[in-house]
């Protein structure tokens, strides 16, 4: 047992070891003492980048549970990217806002480390354990400005149907636990692959309440309904996190358990992913046509981008594998962009997220105006961004695999979705400014470099993406 | 036969508390007579050499999950309902509700003939089919929980931790204003 090796959980450990300092930090600081507790949190994030680089190609794997391939090491530097740009976002946001820092920080690289393992788990019972680290520091990062009733309505309501929804998961996991004797997810494959269960109804069911517990997290159609409120009542550097880290993870295990494991009954869940598929991409897009408060636009773009990574797991050929890994980092860097221009242009008093806020943008910041123009061009998936790039491959893939009716709503709901990313634009561009209006907060410093450095990489990745596509294929090659 | 003997005495405590359970008109004694069931099944489980699950049916159900129900109670106020004139128009009370609550313990009782059913046609007993050693015991769990469980024993420390810190950021009183 303890001959095993330990190199799989460094990188969480990198991270788990950054959020204690940060408790720590706040702990012994003297009243209104500076510290770079953000910083810790960036030097502990590197680590776990730094780590997961050279653990690439090894297939390490630790205590039978954790597995370190190249498919979690993927999702695991993309989550460090998605951990170091919050952060940066967040300085400004939290020194404005007066938050927490320390607890800000210790829960935000706790729910990193939850997502990580995630990604790396082998076992059921540690997906399930990861799983509920990440919800609860994300439940209580949602609600952590106590002073407003938004928040506290959305972190309840998260809460209440998280909760729910991990029943469901429990269930599903304790069927599976019943028909195959494990947790294990490779036993559980080889057990499925061996025996003949199809004429077991109970396998279904334990597939379908997996189904339900994953199909939350994602916040796919018909287990949306948390996503607008919890994304406009949270702070929205926090709805961005939410939108890219929480989604991350989830897939990974989400494609990880149906890919891999239960890919023998793929015949019985793909027709079902299918349908959840359709309704995600249609309802995220027709419901964010509506929208006008920027977050819950948003929101309910995430919805729809949740669809679209659907049809890369309903397709489940060699391009629709790599074309998930390489969408959500697409959607991370993007997203985070997106939540990230919102949070900094917003004040204490109120959050800079009504469409109209945001009218005549370019007369008072230039810049901002134009790095939001191309994040938003982005999420539509128009050239030369990596979000074109991103739903290139997925829709490539659906079709490659047969799937013809996916590739065209996928493409058609791109096309309406485009209609409401302009509409901001055009609000910025050529709407007045309201005179009255208070002029929205200056940015500088960190958030600015990381606007930027997610800029570059949104264009960057749109015109040369090989070498990460590349990258993202040689991933799931070692498991798939 | 001392066995015997206190096994009788605690089945008959347990089942004399659970229906006393629901006999009560405040919810308060309802609850205190369940952690009394509850404490008399745990010593059931001690007689079946099961001292594990005794212990968890003890900390788990007679302390948490009770402190949760007192806690429910005590939220939803319902003490009312000791009110000397029984309000008749009480949501719990209307036939429909009283009817599925009927139904409910149909099924249980139906479901729990079935299980002995069943039981009796097994060719082995129950008791003996289940090792002492290998089911139950705190040693077994232990050395299981060390093991093969291990990674997920320590995440749980992490899980824990997140646990204390979010209830102390959502419940700390605001000093610094």
């Amino acid at each position: 047992m303890f001959n095993s090796s330990f190199d799989a959980v460094v990188p969480m450990l990198c991270v788990v070891l950054a959020a204690l300092a940060s408790m720590g930090a706040e702990a012994f600081r003297a009243k209104d003492e500076e510290m770079p507790i953000g910083g810790l949190g960036i030097v502990g994030l590197a680590g776990a980048g730094i780590s997961s680089g050279l653990l690439w190609n090894r297939n390490a794997a630790s205590f039978g549970v954790l597995v370190a391939d190249n498919f979690a090491l993927f999702v695991t530097l993309t989550l460090v990217i998605v951990g170091i740009l919050t952060i940066m976002f967040s300085s400004q946001v939290l020194r404005r806002d007066q938050l927490p820092k320390g607890e800000y920080y210790a829960l935000l690289l706790f729910s990193l480390v939850g997502m990580i393992m995630m990604a790396m788990a082998n076992d059921l019972l540690i997906v399930f354990i990861a799983l509920e680290t990440l919800s609860l520091s994300v439940y209580v990062l949602t609600g952590i400005r106590r002073d407003d009733p938004k928040a506290t309505e959305a972190a309840f309501k998260y809460f209440l149907l998280g909760a729910f929804s991990s029943a469901f998961f429990l269930y599903g996991i304790a069927f599976t636990y019943g028909l195959t004797g494990t947790t294990r997810l490779d036993q559980v494959g080889a057990y499925l692959a061996a025996q003949s269960m199809s004429d077991n109804p109970l396998i279904l069911v334990a597939l379908g309440l997996l189904l339900v517990g994953f199909a939350f997290k994602i916040s796919a159609v018909p287990f949306h309904m948390w996503t607008p409120d919890a994304y406009e009542g949270a702070p929205a550097i926090v709805s961005g996190f939410m939108s890219t880290g929480v989604k991350a993870a989830a897939f990974a295990a989400f494609a990880r358990v149906f890919l891999s494991s239960f890919e023998p009954f793929s015949a019985d869940w793909a027709p079902i992913v299918w349908i959840l598929a359709a309704l995600t991409m249609i309802l995220g897009t027709v419901v964010g046509v509506a929208q006008s408060n920027l977050k819950r636009m948003l929101a309910y773009s995430s919805i729809a981008h949740g669809g679209y990574l659907l049809v890369g797991l309903v397709a489940a050929n060699q391009v629709g594998k790599a074309a998930i890994l390489f969408y959500l980092l697409a959607y991370a860097v993007t997203n985070l962009a997106a939540f990230g221009v919102i949070a900094l242009l917003s004040s204490r008093e109120k959050e800079t997220d009504e469409l109209r806020d945001f009218a005549g943008l370019w007369h008072t910041h230039p810049a901002l105006a134009a790095l939001m123009t191309v994040c938003l061009l982005s999420l539509g998936g128009l050239p030369p961004t990596v979000g074109f790039i991103g739903k290139w491959y997925i829709f490539s893939a659906a079709v490659s695999a047969g799937y013809y009716g996916l590739a065209v709503i996928g493409v058609l709901t791109s096309v309406i979705s485009v209609f409401f990313y302009l509409r901001v634009v055009v609000m910025m561009y050529m709407a007045d400014r309201d005179a009255s209006a208070p002029v929205p907060s200056q940015v500088t410093g960190l958030g600015m470099v990381a606007l930027a450095a997610s800029i570059v990489a949104i264009i960057y990745l749109g015109i040369l993406p090989t070498p990460v596509l590349d990258l993202a294929a040689e991933s799931i090659a070692t498991i798939f | 036969m001392p066995e015997t003997l206190v096994f009788y005495v605690l089945s008959g405590l347990a089942i004399l508390a659970s229906a006393l359970v629901i006999g009560q008109r405040n919810p308060m004694y309802s609850v205190m007579l369940l952690i009394a069931s509850f404490g008399a099944l745990a010593g059931l489980y001690i007689q079946l050499d099961a001292p594990f699950v005794a212990v968890a049916q003890i900390i788990i159900y007679a302390g948490a999950i009770m402190v949760l129900f007192l806690f429910v109670v005590m939220l939803l106020n319902a003490p009312q309902e000791d009110a000397a004139d029984w309000d008749r128009t009480h949501p719990l009370r209307q036939p429909g509700i009283a009817r599925f609550g009927a139904l409910l313990g149909l099924l249980l009782v139906v479901q729990l003939g079935w299980a002995l059913m069943r039981a009796s046609e097994l060719d082995v007993p129950v008791a003996g089919r289940v090792d002492a050693e290998t089911i139950g015991s705190v040693r077994q769990v232990g050395r299981v929980l060390f093991t093969d469980y291990m990674f997920a024993f320590e995440a749980t420390s992490i899980l824990i931790l997140v646990a204390m810190v979010g209830a102390v950021v959502l419940a700390r009183r605001e000093t610094d204003q």
